[in-house]
């Protein structure tokens, strides 16, 4: 689409925000890399929607200062940032058409109306709204509507592309088909995205970062995987995902791994940080054996009750002491004659557990 | 939706009341049009034709467009300080404009004459500046009926403007702002035309509530500005031509109707868009 992608760098430094005597907000530092796709995660009075706003300029930071490839922009009004925004509810204007939706942006920069068809014709076909030009927004559907918001935060070629849950209001498949179109959209641009969302899948198919907020605070800000895999604290790990979590006794070391005792089998894992004595694994990285594995951690069990979930099949196991331990299987490796009350043992890789 | 019959029982009280107080007797009127003084269609041809009716119903659609521009856009202004001002405007808003509202029609008639008859409080303080050697004419005539109509009918613009504009989503607003667009533009090209359907339904609803108005412009008229209700009244009351009276009440009744139509076809086809 263009040459040179015009993508900016963004850096917060203790941002905090006030409502009243309510902190939606204290102290979150981050840099957005050039080109990024970073999402803000984080359930519902999070303060993830806060921060996207303070990045728009929308709403004035408590405390704190932002920069845009490193100066200063904590006072520059959101008109001055020349940011593109996609709004919940896509916030798209009723009474004009596609077009002139599109071409709002560009009038106002007072662009030449040749430069201004030209740009429009382009983007209306980037993102696939060909025959849609002269309809008004009312006439189109919610995926179209988002197409629509797209093109026309996109059309100017701002350096920072904002997005406050664009998919919302979206069913389920084309949820999956916005977003791989989002996935694209940021190849072709080069632009940096700043996503909120709070559902979980969606942030770890889409970013290259994921920051995790709860309780106005920024919990974690790493990879995806990382995330997922090493989460910071309990509750981005439970946030992501179903987690087991066994409290261990005795920690102490063998080798260069961490490990500790629970309901008297040796359990090893990769070192943690100090204090932290809970084994935290993911149920699909556990396996069912009838009897104890010759390798690895293994806890006895008993089976409670199964759940069929499609392709996966979710176990729920109890320990001997009482412990709760959810096992997922994908349901083509389920063994046969699986029965409640029977005696099992779940099985992990040491590796694939980690300290909490 | 779900349950017609019950719909019909909570608004059928209603719907008979309306009929017997305004259907049943509009139908009288009808039926005196066609039968008085004799039956036909004559009273019809006789108001069509008659050069003093044509030139009240020309001068009423004349007033009526003035007051309707005019009420609009002051409430237009009066709203937009009542929706979005500070606590201080929306105030002043209600206390100014809310509370005259329920003064009564003939009271107010009276207030405009005294503030812009030649001898009236206008008149005297620009004389009395020095602006003017002879009073200035705001009285007694179109311009002083469009003057106290409009003030009469701007809360009834307010009321159909405010819930337009308090429906608008603010997040269209924030997205032109965001998109770098100034104030001047926000409001012509974004807001006003959200508003569209407020203020054509404003519009309406002034217009049509124009058209009957009968003790303002008999005071602010002098006399020199009869209006079509007025003229009903003349002809009902004041000679024994029953028939032509009733003649130009459905004249101006299917007027009404019509334009009526019109609008709710404008505001579904927009909905529709």
């Amino acid at each position: 689409m263009r040459e040179k992608p015009n993508a900016a760098e963004i850096g917060a430094t203790g941002i905090g925000k006030d409502f009243g005597s309510f902190t939606a907000l204290s102290d979150v530092s981050m840099q957005v890399g050039r080109g990024e796709f970073l999402t803000l995660l984080g359930p519902s009075g999070s303060g993830k929607t806060t921060f996207l706003m303070i990045l728009s300029g929308f709403e004035a930071p408590t405390r704190g200062r932002l920069t845009l490839d490193g100066r200063d922009m904590t006072a520059t009004p959101a008109e001055q940032r020349g940011f593109g925004m996609v709004f919940q509810g896509y916030a798209l204007f009723p009474h004009m058409t596609v077009e002139e939706n599109i071409a709002f942006p560009l009038k106002v920069q007072k662009r030449a109306s040749a430069e201004i068809r030209r740009r429009v014709a382009e983007i209306v076909e980037l993102v696939g709204l060909g025959d849609h030009g002269h309809k008004r927004p009312a006439g189109l559907s919610g995926g179209q509507q988002q197409r629509v918001a797209l093109a026309r935060a996109l059309v100017y070629e701002p350096s920072v592309l904002l997005l406050d849950e664009p998919f919302s209001a979206l069913d389920k498949n084309l949820r999956g088909q916005m977003q791989d179109e989002m996935r694209r959209l940021h190849r072709e641009t080069g632009t940096t995205f700043v996503f909120v969302t709070h559902d979980q899948s969606e942030a770890l198919a889409l970013s290259t970062r994921i920051a995790i907020f709860e309780k106005g605070r920024l919990q974690q800000l790493a990879s995806p995987r990382e995330v997922y895999e090493r989460p910071a604290n309990r509750f981005v790990a439970e946030f992501l995902g179903d987690i087991n979590i066994l409290a261990l006794s005795g920690l102490g070391t063998d080798g260069p791994l961490a490990a500790g005792a629970f309901e008297g089998q040796h359990l090893r894992v990769a070192p943690g940080a100090p204090g932290a004595a809970n084994l935290a694994v993911r149920p699909e990285y556990m396996r069912l054996h009838l009897a104890r594995p010759d390798s690895g951690n293994a806890v006895a069990a008993r089976l409670d009750h199964l759940t069929y979930l499609g392709s996966e099949t979710r176990l729920a196991l109890r320990s001997a002491g009482g412990a709760e331990l959810t096992l997922t299987l994908p349901t083509a490796d389920l063994p046969a004659g699986l029965e409640p009350g029977l005696s099992v043992w779940a099985g992990w890789p040491e590796t694939r557990g980690f300290l909490l | 939706m779900r349950q017609p019959s019950r719909l019909f029982l909570l608004i059928g009280p209603l719907l008979l009341f309306l009929g017997a107080t305004y259907i049943v007797p509009f139908l009288g009127v009808v039926e005196w049009s066609v039968t008085l003084p004799e039956p036909g269609i004559g009273q019809y041809q006789a108001a069509l034709s008659d050069p003093l009716v044509l030139t009240v119903f020309l001068r009423t659609l004349r007033i009526c467009a003035a007051v309707t521009v005019a009420s609009v856009a002051a409430g237009y202004v009066v709203t937009l300080l009542w929706v979005r001002g500070g606590p201080g405007q929306r105030l002043a808003v209600e206390l100014c404009i809310l509370i005259p509202f329920w003064i009564s029609v003939l009271t107010r008639a009276f207030g405009w004459l005294a503030l812009l008859s030649n001898k009236g409080l206008i008149n005297g303080w620009l004389q009395s500046l020095g602006l003017l050697s002879e009073p200035l004419t705001l009285v007694r005539n179109e311009f002083g009926v469009i003057v106290g109509m409009t003030h009469f009918l701007i809360p009834f613009a307010v009321f159909p403007l405010a819930s337009a504009m308090r429906n608008l989503d603010e997040r269209v607003l924030m997205a032109a702002r965001g998109m770098g667009a100034g104030r001047a533009r926000i409001f012509w090209q974004v807001f006003v035309p959200m508003t569209r359907p407020g203020i054509l339904g404003a519009g309406l609803v002034v217009f049509v509530f124009a058209l009957g108005f009968f003790v303002t412009p008999a005071i602010l008229g002098g006399g020199r500005s009869v209006m079509v209700a007025e003229l009903i009244y003349l002809r009902i009351f004041q000679s024994p031509d029953w028939g032509l009276g009733a003649a130009i009440s459905v004249i101006l009744m299917a007027g009404v109707g019509v334009l009526l139509a019109a609008l709710l076809r404008q505001v579904r086809q927009g909905a529709a868009r």
